[in-house]
């Protein structure tokens, strides 16, 4: 089972079909030409070095190694969560919820199904490991930024609503309940819809890589499932402890509603 | 009949601040727009961050949870807001409100199924009234309860309020533009000067 090695000249052939499409931006004054090489050599780059320390991990085969590259990535995913935020819990704490979150559901997800499911020997093969991981935490991560985005920017916008419950004498997390609930379900729904569709509209991509790589379909569908369910459980644990993170934050202990925790995107990008 | 004693009560550098209410005597509150009387208010129902000792009664606002401290001190804001579709789904049982009440304010029970984006500014304030009441506060802390209404409705208002002051024998600190009103409600001022200071503004009477 030996996938077909690409030359350099059959990505050069891909590449042509971008330079046509930036041809064509240029010529409807789209904009668009410029991001579109920057991207493309982004991708082109950031692949080619991945590309090269993979082949290093799997070369050397060392927990600590695994460990360092774990937290680069979740390192990575943090700052991602904080920029897709627009008013975000301000400080190192903001960072922590959201990275304190994506740790506790993404690491404990993929040590579960590294170590108990596929049992692996060692349980940490990069091979297994690193792209588990990185499917865990990227989904997890749009999870957790979509519900702490919505989380905040609705507690911003109904913070009379909030403050009005208080004041007839509910406790935060009645006040904030629905609230809470919303921003939950706007993390979770994507993959749930995606798990709904997966194989009808879309094949998911880890499939077809399989797939192309030489893999039986019945051997890569089974593998889709596992992570699909892998994911949903990620996002989903994800999600619910970062809202948790969130509303200790928000609320002090005697039940005030604390907006002066948040800050908005412009303000941390100062000095 | 539980006094309101204030003291030392410091929030958003502002105050020391320092007052007592009685049990159902109610003072009037004035000053300009933007001089902190409604922080002042926020800061009595422990809505703000702030030091300093309130009691009602024999009741410290730092012995009990916030939200028992907030049922038992109501705050009227200004603008009352509302969560959910009909009028009665905002009240723990609005079987239990006294028929009075609503027809003190202008409404009979059907209003418990209004939806509430229909509803006026000034029907929700007299509603708001209605679910502050609700709660049976000890103590009421009203944010200029009338400056939604027409004139009729401010007179059937200010009765309402008055009568359960001294029914209950609750304190009061009424919040208001309008110096007649408190003239109305009031025997004694205090007055919210720009610099947040708060001072005895004296008798209603003396002001003439």
């Amino acid at each position: 089972m030996h996938v077909k090695p690409l030359t350099p000249a059959d990505l050069a052939l891909a590449a042509s079909l971008l330079v046509l499409l930036g041809l064509l931006s240029w010529r409807l004054r789209l904009g668009l030409a410029k991001n579109l090489a920057i991207a493309a050599a982004r991708t082109t780059v950031q692949l080619l070095l991945i590309g090269h320390i993979l082949r290093l991990l799997f070369a050397h085969v060392h927990i600590a190694s695994m460990a360092l590259i774990s937290l680069v990535m979740l390192i990575a995913a943090g700052r991602e969560v904080m920029a897709r935020q627009q008013r975000r819990v301000s400080g190192l704490q903001g960072w922590l919820i959201g990275s304190g979150a994506m740790f506790l559901s993404s690491f404990t997800v993929t040590f579960l199904a590294l170590a108990v499911i596929i049992g692996n020997e060692p349980w940490y093969a990069p091979q297994y490991a690193i792209p588990l991981l990185g499917m865990l935490l990227g989904n997890t991560m749009s999870g957790v930024a979509v519900a702490m985005d919505r989380m905040t920017e609705t507690l911003w916008q109904e913070r009379r609503i909030v403050e009005q419950r208080l004041l007839l004498g509910q406790t935060a997390a009645e006040a904030v309940g629905e609230i809470r609930r919303q921003a939950i379900r706007s993390g979770m729904t994507p993959i749930i819809n995606s798990m709904a569709t997966a194989g009808l509209v879309s094949l998911p991509g880890m499939m077809t890589g399989q797939i192309l790589g030489g893999s039986s379909p019945m051997d890569a569908v089974q593998y889709q499932i596992l992570i699909m369910f892998l994911i949903c459980a990620g996002t989903g644990f994800g999600t619910i402890a970062a809202i948790r993170g969130v509303e200790r934050r928000l609320f002090d202990a005697r039940h005030r509603l604390r907006l002066d925790a948040l800050q908005t995107a412009d303000e941390g990008q100062r000095p | 009949m539980p006094n309101l004693e204030i003291s030392n009560l410091c929030f958003q550098n502002r105050g020391p601040y320092a007052f007592r209410i009685a049990g159902g005597e109610c003072v009037g509150l004035a000053g300009a727009s933007g001089a902190g009387k409604s922080l002042l208010l926020r800061a009595l129902a422990d809505l703000d961050p702030r030091t300093g000792v309130m009691q009602l009664g024999d009741v410290n606002a730092d012995a009990v949870t916030a939200p028992q401290w907030r049922r038992l001190v109501g705050l009227l804001p200004a603008e009352s807001g509302w969560w959910l579709d009909r009028v009665g789904e905002h009240f723990a049982d609005f079987a239990a409100i006294d028929e009075q009440t609503l027809a003190a304010v202008g409404f009979d029970r059907s209003v418990q199924d209004w939806q509430v984006s229909r509803l006026s500014t000034g029907e929700r304030q007299r509603l708001a009234i209605v679910r502050l009441l609700a709660n049976e506060p000890q103590c009421l802390l009203l944010d200029e309860p009338t400056a939604s209404l027409d004139h009729d409705a401010v007179a059937r208002v200010e009765n309402l309020l008055l009568r359960y002051g001294a029914d209950r024998q609750a304190p009061m600190l009424w919040v208001s533009h309008d110096p007649a009103q408190l003239e109305r409600v009031s025997r004694r001022g205090l007055r919210m000067e720009s610099a947040g200071l708060l001072v005895d503004a004296g008798g209603a009477g003396d002001a003439r």
